[in-house]
């Protein structure tokens, strides 16, 4: 368990990264909290011959204002996406997904843009990042581009990066204020990869009715993947036991999720009706309501 | 370049100069080179958290980081949580609970909440046991850690306001 030989290169600021991203390109990998890429490169699933460390680049590490995106550096901590007192107000479904992200101790190392890289099938900043509509931002000595997380995400950890390019930052739509949101997951063990999880966010009218729904589900295929037909039939009711009810079924129907030795498609299809179900009674205040 | 490469680490407050290959893990750097072997190696990919250790403070996987990348950081490791035969609050608390048997995964338990208690000095148990939920201890059932982890807590709270 021990890495392949590699070649470390310690930049001091990003376009000296980027510089070493376009020399080595192919061969090199950038290096955010390892919390993926350690363990892949200790069990030698990954052997670059470069690494571009960038844990010491201040600059890539911060939470801003951009009107009315939020953008957050890649490599902003998870322990930060967590506990930041801006993110709990302008974006709380991505402080909630952050919280449950493996323990304690991996959340101070691992990073948002690691993780949106790295793209797990069912990890949870990409469910976030593709249920809110965030864009994330590329960069390489040859400029910077910006695309939408659903296209960004292109398969399971497979992304649309070239190889001298950088995940630098992700912007997030700020969420409306007073907007209900829930995070779930379920896993076997606490702090695994979910086998579902589900992103929920919601507005309500001045009568109580839902007046705007978003729906992410991950670890339903091979990207997270977000239920506009889904959503747009719950616009209009009720966010009371029944609607939630019916949201489930409506969840669990439209997703087609791969038989697997441990976990029958039936299984996640159940899994999803259930806490789709329960999140939106969570998202309307309806804390430890089961439906 | 993937040739043996000088590295000064931070250690307990301690300068240590040393060389070795970029590849090499800070948890092997810290047994084999330092001789500093009260931090422990498990899984070496993350997962039992024994070798969790601090790294400028904040709790981090050993086994997950280099050796090389830590110039410029203040590492802290078991060695320097008891002062001198003085255990730590936490350290007393797990003695008096029984909270270890082999004592395997203490090091990292101990390491992950010294940060934790000072993150959050009045936890829940539920916030307790979502933490430790990152150590894996085979010995336990994790009961006696759990408590005595609150008991370290309210330990610590009372000498804060002591």
């Amino acid at each position: 368990m021990k890495p392949a030989p590699f070649t470390y290169h310690r930049p001091g600021s990003l376009s000296e990264a980027l510089e070493l991203m376009a020399r080595y390109g192919p061969e090199a990998k950038p290096l955010g909290g390892g919390q993926s890429l350690g363990p892949m490169l200790n069990m030698r699933l990954a052997r670059p011959a470069h690494l571009v460390d960038l844990n010491d680049l201040l600059e890539m590490d911060y939470i801003r204002d951009a009107g009315g995106m939020i953008e957050i550096g890649g490599l902003t901590r998870h322990h930060r996406l967590a506990t930041a007192p801006e993110i709990e107000r302008d974006l709380p479904l991505l402080a909630l997904a952050a919280r449950t992200i493996g323990h304690y101790a991996i959340r101070q190392r691992g990073t948002l843009g690691g993780s949106l890289v790295h793209a797990d099938p069912a990890a949870q900043l990409p469910l976030v990042a593709v249920t809110l509509g965030a864009e994330v931002v590329v960069r390489s000595a040859r400029g910077e581009r910006e695309l939408p997380a659903a296209d960004f995400l292109q398969s399971i950890m497979t992304v649309d990066l070239a190889e001298d390019e950088i995940v630098t930052a992700i912007r997030f739509p700020r969420q409306a204020e007073g907007e209900g949101c829930a995070f779930d997951l379920f896993s076997r063990r606490h702090g695994d990869f979910a086998i579902v999880s589900v992103a929920l966010t919601m507005e309500r009218d001045a009568a109580g009715a839902i007046s705007a729904l978003r729906l992410g589900l991950g670890g339903v295929g091979p990207v997270p993947r977000r239920l506009a037909e889904v959503e747009a039939q719950a616009v209009g009711c009720q966010p009371d036991a029944e609607t939630a009810a019916r949201l489930g079924r409506s969840a669990a129907a439209a997703i087609s999720p791969e038989e697997h030795p441990e976990v029958p498609a039936a299984y996640r299809r159940e899994l999803v009706e259930t806490m789709t179900a329960r999140a939106l009674l969570r998202a309307a205040g309806q804390e430890g309501a089961t439906a | 370049m993937s040739a043996p490469v000088p590295i000064s680490l931070v250690v307990n407050g301690e300068t240590y100069d040393l060389v070795a290959p970029p590849r090499k893990l800070l948890s092997d750097v810290l047994r084999e080179d330092l001789h500093l072997t009260g931090t422990h190696v498990g899984c070496e990919h993350g997962v039992c958290g024994a070798c969790t250790i601090l790294i400028d403070g904040q709790p981090s996987r050993a086994c997950l980081t280099y050796a090389v990348q830590m110039e410029g950081h203040e590492l802290t490791t078991i060695e320097a949580v008891a002062e001198g035969d003085w255990l730590s609050p936490l350290q007393q608390a797990l003695h008096e609970e029984h909270g270890l048997q082999c004592g395997f995964c203490t090091a990292g338990i101990v390491m992950t909440f010294e940060a934790y208690l000072r993150d959050n000095p009045q936890p829940s148990e539920a916030e307790v046991r979502d933490v430790l939920s990152g150590n894996l201890c085979r010995c336990t059932g994790y009961q006696n850690i759990v408590t005595a982890i609150l008991k370290a807590a309210q330990v610590m709270r009372e000498g804060q306001g002591a």
